[in-house]
């Protein structure tokens, strides 16, 4: 049950923190750019710049607005938050699971979502921007390393990101252990 | 030729050979090999200090880092800056008005920085303008003259501003005596002695805002008042003042000012006289001077005339001020980080001589007076002295301090600076400066809490120091190391306009608090537009308003029609990045004025007066982008009276199409 509350309550401060964090480097931006994505904000951090330096290339503005999936994130996450919570008063272990399922669920379409999106930015570029490079496409990585022209770009994620990572693995656990996976059923519930 | 003439020729060579080789030798002197590894900052690393530099005859502050001897900036004060519009522009151009109207150019002589409790805060630096007398404000987070103030009943404001030690006060000196600006001025020259004074001025310092107003000035006797510095530690209350042309003289000063033996310092309380100026002891008198204030909010610079000042005649109120003779035409007064011991450099006398603040107190106390000037009581010499440093060289000019009881002079006329000992007066050290040595600067050297460290000495002949640049020349500085028992000459670098006075601070007293760019939201600039979408052209009779943005790596709009000569164009330019370092730059083609650099995030506006029909192109000139040279666009200047209706577009459709 403690294990189900902690994980409620990492859920519900990631809600309003950035999960996602893209860091750009260019030789003229020794200070690095970065994108923050998460949180009220949906993308946060210099998106004033990237989106000044993308129209060169032709990539559509970002604009946090614009995106339902940022209207709809943290009153997900905060959902998911209260059903960890009642799943840790009902003591159902059916209960739990489908809160594991849903949560899975959850991450992998985000990913999706996420790589269909960055997809989407990187090669729908306008026919007249001024700088056009055969062949490339401006798609930043979902997740480590990648070069774009004269950036460095590198995905990962940010402090609400683990926070939820670290969510899913005491949910997965707390799972495990209410269907007795490790053989402790004598003990009380958790 | 005969032989016994070939030997007499021979003869004569050597003679000539051996008087060649009696001529001085003025051999360069020798830089210890470790120099350039304690003046090298490696590229990307920072300097330890900020120096600010008097600009001299250019009428600005150029600011260099130290040890490097780089050229960081230079701060356009008193002077038009044609390079990034700062007297150009609607709103700067107040900053240069006076009660003369607008002045495009100054003499600025000595940089001073803000104090609290004797030691360097690093808010606000001041710099006098000398020709037309005025004193300016920099603020220190943005780097821009914020404040500028002119004042009445000076000439040469030289000895100014130096700050009292919590930046109560900053004083200003007159250097000409002149006829009152509240008196007829038209009088005979040769009247000097009874038509001309000397005014002090006193001007306050708001402790929150830096904003500058002129509190009181004393009305003195027709001398020059040369230079000054403020007392400190226990000597906070008072300012020191040297005045030469004790003589009055008003014709060939260089001989007949030259004549006495003492001139004068003027030791002035200025809390006691604050005290007389808040009680009504003063008259208050009609002058004009201009005050101008720069609006960080708006953007702005406004100018407004005031009409009255504060003066106290010392004639009839001199319970709070005193002379004190010192040979012989001084030009510094310097007090020691103690505010015990108070250097007058006599620029014509042998000896150096040093007053003692407690000595002062005890003769103004027994009354040890030696006659009086004009109802201001003169104290004896000998009362007031507490030593002189003999012969210490040729010309002294200016002195400095360290931390450990050492006092450094510059000798002009010897072109050398001097280190001594406070205490015994003794010489300990001499090192040569090329050429001509006017103004020194030991790192914090005026504060009650010197750095030491470095020293600069700031030149005023350079000749064979570097490449020659034909008749014209740099002005040079050097560093020294004053780490030692010995001075070590570490640097030399070139300096732009002449410099004077400067002032080092220590970096991380300033680079914490500098703006990188401001908010847009920040910028109240009535003609400010804050998205593309706002650009636009309005006309109002002659008059035409263009609103103009600037964003990477275009300016909208960027074709603009109906525009017809008589018109008096302004172009209102909006920078609308939100970005660190993207400057845009606007200039217009044969304007008859300079270009605008706008900071990332302000405004400024241009004017312009068509005198040409036909395509009148305007640029960025600030390489912002890989796609800079794009940033362009045209005017259409049609003739006065024509049909061509107003029109602005980017892309051939409206601002308000854009996304």
């Amino acid at each position: 049950m403690l294990l189900l509350i902690v994980a409620a309550i990492l859920t519900a401060i990631s809600a309003f923190m950035s999960l996602w964090r893209i860091d750009l480097a260019a030789p003229q931006y020794p200070e690095g750019l970065v994108l923050f994505i998460g949180g009220f904000d949906g993308v946060s951090g210099n998106l004033y710049g990237i989106n000044e330096l993308n129209h060169y290339v032709g990539m559509a503005k970002i604009i946090p607005s614009e995106f339902w999936e940022f209207q709809l994130l943290p009153y997900l996450l905060l959902g998911f938050a209260a059903l960890f919570l009642v799943s840790a008063f009902v003591k159902k272990k059916g209960l739990s699971l489908f809160s594991l399922i849903l949560f899975g669920i959850f991450g992998i379409l985000s990913f999706v979502d996420f790589y269909y999106w960055t997809y989407t930015y990187g090669h729908n570029l306008d026919a007249s921007a001024p700088i056009k490079v055969p062949g490339m496409a401006y798609q930043p990585p979902i997740f480590g390393y990648k070069k774009l022209l004269n950036f460095e770009a590198f995905s990962q994620p940010d402090l609400g990101g683990y926070l939820l990572i670290a969510a899913g693995l005491i949910l997965a656990f707390a799972v495990l252990y209410r269907f007795d996976f490790f053989g402790l059923c004598k003990k009380k519930s958790v | 030729m005969k032989k016994k003439n070939i030997f007499t020729i021979a003869l004569l060579f050597a003679a000539l050979g051996a008087i060649v080789s009696c001529k001085p030798k003025m051999g360069k002197q020798s830089v210890d090999s470790s120099a350039a590894s304690s003046v090298y900052i490696a590229p990307g690393q920072y300097d330890e200090f900020y120096d600010f530099v008097s600009g001299g005859f250019n009428g600005q502050l150029s600011v260099y880092g130290l040890p490097s001897g780089r050229l960081l900036k230079v701060l356009p004060v008193f002077s038009q800056n044609g390079e990034n519009g700062y007297g150009y522009s609607e709103e700067t151009k107040p900053m240069l008005m006076t009660s003369f109207g607008f002045l495009p150019w100054d003499d600025s002589h000595h940089s001073t920085l803000s104090m609290t409790d004797g030691s360097y805060d690093g808010r606000w630096a001041f710099i006098n303008a000398n020709n037309t007398p005025r004193i300016a404000r920099i603020d220190l987070k943005t780097f821009r003259t914020s404040e500028i103030i002119e004042l009445p009943n000076s000439a040469g404001n030289h000895s100014s501003p130096f700050p009292t030690a919590n930046t109560e006060y900053l004083v200003a000196g007159t250097r000409f005596s002149v006829p009152a600006d509240y008196e007829n001025g038209d009088v005979s020259i040769a009247d000097f002695a009874k038509y001309f004074h000397g005014h002090i001025s006193y001007i306050k310092v708001d402790p929150k805002t830096g904003g500058l107003s002129l509190d009181f000035q004393l009305e003195l006797p027709p001398f020059n008042f040369d230079l000054s510095h403020s007392g400190k530690a226990k000597s906070t209350d008072w300012s020191f003042f040297t005045c030469y042309n004790s003589e009055k003289a008003h014709t060939l000063l260089e001989i007949n000012a030259s004549k006495n033996d003492k001139d004068y310092i003027l030791a002035v309380n200025w809390k006691k006289a604050a005290e007389h100026a808040q009680k009504g002891d003063c008259k208050i008198q009609n002058v004009k001077y201009a005050h101008n204030v720069w609006s960080e909010e708006k953007l702005t610079a406004t100018s407004e005339i005031i009409n009255t000042v504060k003066v106290i005649d010392t004639k009839v109120v001199n319970d709070f001020l005193y002379l004190i003779p010192c040979p012989k035409s001084p030009h510094g007064v310097d007090v020691d980080p103690t505010g015990e011991y108070i250097v007058a450099n006599g620029k014509l006398a042998t000896n150096l001589p040093v007053f003692s603040f407690d000595k002062i107190m005890k003769a103004i106390e027994g009354k040890q007076f030696d006659g009086n000037v004009d109802g201001i009581n003169v104290l004896k010499y000998e009362a007031a002295l507490y030593g002189e440093v003999k012969t210490p060289g040729l010309g002294s000019l200016h002195t400095e301090f360290d931390a450990s009881g050492h006092a450094y002079t510059s000798f002009f006329i010897s072109s050398e600076i001097v280190k001594w000992n406070l205490k015994d007066l003794k010489i300990l050290d001499r090192i040569p400066t090329y050429y001509s040595i006017g103004h020194l600067s030991v790192m914090g050297g005026d504060t009650r809490t010197p750095y030491g460290k470095y020293m600069v000495a700031y030149n005023k002949i350079t000749k064979d120091r570097f490449l020659p640049t034909g008749p014209e020349l740099c002005q040079a500085a050097q560093l020294y190391d004053i780490s030692g028992d010995k001075m070590k000459l570490i640097l030399e670098f070139p300096t732009i306009g002449e410099p004077h006075y400067a002032v080092a601070i220590p970096a991380d007293k300033i680079k914490p608090n500098v703006l990188q760019f401001t908010k847009l939201a920040d910028n109240h600039n009535p003609s400010m537009i804050s998205s593309p979408k706002e650009a636009r052209v309005e006309r109002n009779g002659q008059r035409v308003d263009i609103y103009l943005g600037a964003i990477r790596s275009r300016l909208i709009p960027d074709n603009i029609e109906g525009i017809k000569i008589g018109d008096e164009v302004y172009f209102h330019v909006t920078n609308l990045e939100q970005e660190w370092d993207i400057p845009h730059g606007f200039a217009v083609k044969g304007n008859t004025n300079a270009e605008v650099l706008v900071m990332p995030g302000e405004t400024c506006t241009l004017k312009w007066i068509p005198n040409r029909v036909g395509i009148i192109p305007f640029y960025c000139t600030d390489f912002c982008s890989a796609l800079h040279q794009e940033m362009q666009g045209y005017v259409r200047v049609s003739v006065a009276g024509s049909n061509v209706p107003l029109k602005f577009s980017i892309d051939d459709k409206s601002v308000k199409e854009l996304k």
